[in-house]
């Protein structure tokens, strides 16, 4: 068997797919939070970089189709996985006892998955395609259009975001599935790198501790922005 | 019987060299016309059949166990010895071959003990070869740590996981060879009959302990492997499954049995708690280094230990023996704690047991250096007896751990029966009257990696290649027929007392006669009463369940079945030999309590031949002649 | 004291388990688990009733060969010991203890509360080795290996072969124990000419039979009785990874 095969029909390989794809998601979930914090700079800040990520259609949707595909097969993997998991164990144990020193995370990272997968679905439908019956605004977020500097019209991601944050139920939505983002981050981190061969028993106590912190961080990071919209953030932008 | 030992001539360090060089070979393009079986999988059996089928022979292993990695030798602590002298500590070939010679008290034949000591060496090779993780210095070289009964430090050691090491190392080549398709691996099987063809051994019966099937296994030539038979006694520190049937049963197809009462009784277990034991659990001897042996000056002294004053306490070891005082060798120590607990000075409820005290240990180098020292037995310790040795004196005992006696071989490993060579614990070849400490790892692999497969050929090279006859065959058939009604007859007997009961009756009378000490008017009315308990056994057992399945009660209704007969021959054993040695103490041969040995009358191995049952077995015997070494009294005081 | 036992009791491979429970003798908090279910067992027999069969032999926790789960959780309470090594003080008068194989597809039920390992052995046979012919080695001490890489292979080399990492995992991952003798060998010069292809031919092997995959839960290394480190996996993933990609 080659590289290819083995590393698509072997249960190791599986999960250093998994946990490759899984690095490039994290990359990007990071980058992404990053980027979205911009907002406290102000709509000039947060506008001005959604410009330029729209600077080359070609290379958005080349970094678009990467992203899909790691998506893709980070899903297919997981679905792998799990279908062979299940068949391992067909008679369980009598009551089903949570298995020893198990976290939750762990237990349910196939669920927490697929639940931030539609939550993901969600988020693209709401602010990257703008479909207006999803906002539960009223208004289309693909007509907020402001101009820049230098005189071009462009997209006012600043106003949709807090028009589309100023929904409580929206908002609710967005802290519960980065919730979920984050627990399964938590878990997935550690798993993560342990597929990668990182977490040996030198480098293993430092990132076993370290995985959590970054969930956290990321948790912390994204929920600022619904929360601050619904504390009244960036309200007069509404006017 | 004849027995020849075939000890090649010449001067001692050269008879191996020349055995080898003058024995007779088989061509490399023949070797796959011959098959070999071999019985067990522990060191030597493992060891054995990876080598054999490296060498390019047909081989079937069979184990018992649900895996070849199980047997017993997993459970050795210690280490094992090999006279490599790295320690620059004035180690050789020489001093390893006298110190288990003399360990032995000279009841061993020289040219075996030599070849050991010689082959010895190869062992430590081979093992770190195949990834055996050795104890190592910082320099990144072998370490060593020294052992009872020596004056150097010659034991190898893996933690104190020795044993379990060097066993999957063996594993690991039987592995290989079972994933290049050169042996055949039957697990879950168990021998249940020798066949012999014409006078010599060419096959077994064997059943599949799963479903229940029995299995003709024919073969050029057979090779046991199946470990000692101290489990006779029921409590001992053996595996629960450790039993003599494989030897017994070639035994009465005409293999002679060697001293069969030599049986060694390890001075450091944790006594006996009540009726429902399964297992005696061994402490490391290494604990009488700190520790010290100890018991109430007055009878039946029941106060607890904290509150007997230091000037009514004997410290019975270091009275007895100020030389050695706590560190005396396990029969030695063994038959002082008996002897104590004999005056009704033992300790615990049953009274069988004395106090091994580091209360001094503590007090000189601190808790500390005592939990980094033994922290791991002093929590085996706990967990067994829910005791807190730190605060109070742990209690132990001597039981049962090693059997020196088995079927009788020559240098080549052969038994009395052509073809049937015996290898490790299931032979007597080389401790004697006792073993030392780390030296049953040595022998098992010496047997299996150097020794047989350069003996066995000399053997198969008179046999015609192609002539293995077939597993349909007369002799066979009537061998599949004899296990078969023997089985049924267990079945058949549905009577009320269980298994377990007639094993630990049997255990008790043995203990009681053929013990650490004996005696004649003892061992007299044990060969009296064993028959008794045997009759009783084949009228009154209950074993249920069926032959056609998995059936643990039958798998052991036929072990102790063949423990019942192999006792009696154990006493026989024990009665005719009137002389104290090594293990053996007959009280009526001591000297101010210490073994008294006869060599003009006894220095021979005591030879059985089996006669039919209800007949009295022959003694025969083959003389030990010292050419090289002198024979000398052993002393510790 | 007494206790009482739900225990799986299944007649042959194929045949269908199902609990059934029995009252205790009175017992001695002494007794080990299995000494328990020996006493139980003879009288089981003298009821006439057929005596539950459960593997054991060495009860001292080294042969690897005893295995239950204990209140779903294999070899029972405590960290570090095997079934054989549990005692009957630390459960309570009258307690109902439920008592179950190993369950994993890769380990189907022989009888009762025996289950087939050989899996194991098969993964084994696949590279579980260093190919030396006996005989052929040089002198033990030309091969220097530094301490801490033999004790690390030591600590991969404690394990025992019970299963109970299968068992505890939730999905019945081998690779706890496939990673253990992967590591010993990996870790120490004499296993470096076959690193890559013991890796890649053992995990093979190990899909073949069934297992399932790694979710990093950590339960195995809690119900190992040797405490093998999940750290070994993560050896043996950045084994396979490299050998990927400089292939065999």
């Amino acid at each position: 068997m080659n590289l290819i095969g083995r590393l698509f029909c072997s249960s190791v390989g599986k999960k250093l797919i998994m946990a490759a794809t899984g690095l490039g998601l994290v990359l990007f979930v990071f980058g992404h939070m990053v980027g979205n914090l911009q907002v406290f700079l102000g709509p000039e800040a947060i506008n001005r970089y959604a410009e330029l990520l729209h600077f080359s259609p070609e290379l958005l949707w080349v970094v678009r189709l990467g992203m899909l595909t790691l998506i893709g097969l980070h899903i297919w993997a997981a679905f792998q996985v799990s279908a062979e998991n299940r068949v391992a164990r067909p008679v369980g144990y009598d009551g089903s006892p949570a298995p020893v020193e198990t976290t939750y995370a762990s237990r349910t990272m196939l669920m927490s998955g697929l639940i931030v997968a539609a939550f993901v679905i969600y988020h693209l439908l709401h602010y990257t395609v703008r479909v207006e019956a999803i906002n539960f605004t009223g208004r289309s977020f693909a007509d907020l259009k402001e101009l820049s500097e230098a005189g071009v019209e462009r997209h006012d991601v600043f106003k949709m975001v807090i028009l589309g944050f100023s929904k409580p139920l929206v908002s609710l939505f967005y802290v519960v599935g980065v919730g979920l983002l984050s627990l399964h981050l938590s878990h997935g981190l550690r798993a993560m790198f342990q597929s990668l061969g990182l977490l040996t028993h030198r480098c293993g106590p430092l990132i076993r501790k370290l995985a959590p912190v970054l969930a956290w961080v990321l948790f912390l990071g994204y929920v600022s922005i619904p929360l601050a919209v619904m504390l009244g953030f960036g309200k007069e932008a509404l006017n | 019987m004849k027995l020849d030992s075939k000890i090649p001539a010449g001067p001692l360090e050269q008879k191996w060299a020349r055995h080898i060089a003058e024995n007779r070979l088989v061509a490399p393009n023949n070797k796959r016309k011959y098959h070999i079986v071999v019985v067990g999988t522990g060191l030597a059996g493992a060891s054995a059949a990876a080598t054999l089928s490296e060498l390019g022979y047909r081989v079937t292993a069979i184990c018992f166990h649900d895996t070849a990695r199980r047997a017993h030798s997993i459970a050795a602590q210690g280490g094992i010895n090999a006279a490599k002298n790295y320690q620059n500590d004035g180690d050789s070939v020489w001093r390893l071959f006298y110190d288990t010679v003399k360990g032995g008290d000279f009841r061993a034949r020289e040219a075996n003990v030599h070849r050991l000591a010689q082959v010895s060496s190869g062992i430590i090779d081979q093992c770190v070869g195949q990834g055996v993780p050795f104890a190592r210095e910082y320099g990144g070289l072998l370490a060593n740590r020294s052992f009872g009964g020596a004056q150097v430090s010659r034991t190898f050691y893996a933690r104190g996981q020795t044993g379990q090491q060097l066993l999957l190392g063996a594993y690991s080549a039987l592995s290989k060879q079972v994933g290049a398709g050169a042996i055949t691996m039957l697990p879950n099987t168990e021998m249940l009959d020798l066949v012999v063809v014409d006078g010599q051994a060419k096959g077994i019966v064997a059943r599949n302990l799963n479903t229940g099937k029995l299995e003709r296994i024919a073969a050029d030539a057979v090779v046991l492997a199946t470990g000692g038979y101290g489990n006779v006694f029921n409590l001992s520190t053996y595996a629960r499954n450790s039993n003599a049937t494989a030897i017994w049963r070639a035994h009465r197809r005409g293999a002679g049995f060697a001293n069969p009462c030599f049986t060694q009784i390890h001075p450091t277990c944790i006594p006996v708690s009540g009726d429902y034991q399964s297992k005696l659990t061994l402490m490391s001897e290494s604990l009488r280094n700190d520790g010290r042996c100890w018991v109430p000056k007055r009878e039946g002294d029941k106060r607890r230990p904290q509150e007997i004053p230091e000037a009514e306490r004997d410290y019975y070891l270091e009275r007895m023996y100020p030389a050695f005082g706590n560190l005396a060798p396990r029969d030695i120590a063994s038959r002082a704690a008996k002897r104590v607990c004999d005056e009704k000075r033992g300790v615990g409820e049953s009274g069988l047991g004395v106090y091994l005290d580091f209360s001094d240990a503590i007090n000189r180098l601190g808790l500390e250096t005592i939990k980094e020292r033994y922290g791991n037995l002093f929590d085996i310790y706990h967990e067994i007896t829910d005791e807190d040795a730190y605060g109070t004196p742990m209690r132990i005992f001597p039981a049962v751990h090693y059997t020196m006696g088995g079927l009788w071989v020559d240098y080549n490993l052969m038994s009395t029966i052509p073809g049937l060579f015996v290898l490790g614990e299931a032979n007597f070849s080389d401790h004697g009257a006792n073993r030392l400490g780390a030296s049953a790892l040595m022998q098992g692999l010496a047997d299996g990696y150097f020794v047989i497969p350069n003996t066995i050929c000399g053997y198969l090279a008179t046999q015609k290649p192609g002539s293995c006859p077939s597993a349909d065959g007369e002799e066979f058939q009537a061998a599949e027929a004899d296990v078969t009604a023997r089985i049924e007859r267990l079945l058949g007997v549905r009577g009320k007392r269980t298994i377990t009961d007639f094993h630990k009756a049997l255990g008790r009378l043995l203990w009681e006669n053929c013990g650490m000490a004996r005696k004649r008017a003892n061992l007299e009315k044990a060969i009296r009463e064993i028959p008794g308990l045997r009759e009783e056994f084949w009228q009154d057992v209950n074993v249920p369940g069926e032959a056609g399945n998995l059936n643990q009660s039958l798998e052991r209704a036929g072990r102790v079945a063949d423990f019942l007969e192999l006792a009696e021959l154990m006493c026989r054993d024990a009665l005719a030999r009137e002389e104290s040695c090594g293990c053996h103490f007959r009280e009526e041969y001591e000297e101010a309590g210490e073994c008294k040995r006869n060599d003009q009358d006894f220095a021979h191995a005591a030879v059985w031949e089996w006669q039919g049952e209800d007949k009295a077995p022959v003694r025969h015997t083959e003389p030990l002649a010292y050419e090289f070494v002198k024979m000398a009294t052993r002393s510790y005081k | 004291m007494k206790v009482t036992l739900k225990v799986w009791r299944q007649q042959s491979p194929n045949s269908a388990g199902r609990f059934e429970t029995y009252p205790t003798p009175d017992l001695n908090p002494n007794m080990s688990f299995l000494e328990m279910l020996d006493v139980v067992n003879d009288d089981l027999t003298r009821q006439g009733k057929e005596p539950i069969a459960f593997a054991h032999d060495c009860r001292e926790g080294i042969c690897g060969t005893c295995g239950l789960s204990i209140n779903g959780r294999p070899h029972g309470e405590g960290r570090g010991t095997a079934t054989c090594q549990l005692y009957m003080r630390h459960f309570t008068e009258g307690q109902t203890i439920t008592i179950e194989p190993f369950r994993a597809g890769p380990f189907p039920v022989l009888q009762d509360l025996i289950v087939d390992r050989s899996a194991f052995d098969r993964i084994m046979q696949k590279g579980g080795f260093v190919s030396v012919r006996t005989g052929s080695c040089q002198d033990a001490n030309a091969l220097p290996v530094a301490k801490p890489a033999a004790e690390l292979a030591m600590d991969a080399a404690a394990c025992i072969g019970c299963g109970a990492c299968v068992a505890s995992c939730k999905n019945a991952s081998a690779m706890l124990f496939v990673s253990a003798k992967v590591s010993q060998l990996g870790l120490l010069p004499q296993g470096q000419p076959e690193r890559h292809r013991r890796v890649l031919a053992m995990v093979a092997q190990m899909d073949r039979e069934g297992f399932g995959n790694c979710t990093v839960t950590g339960s195995c290394e809690e119900a190992c009785p040797k405490n093998i480190s999940l750290a070994f996996i993560a050896r043996m993933n950045r084994d396979y990874a490299v050998a990927l990609l400089k292939g065999e």
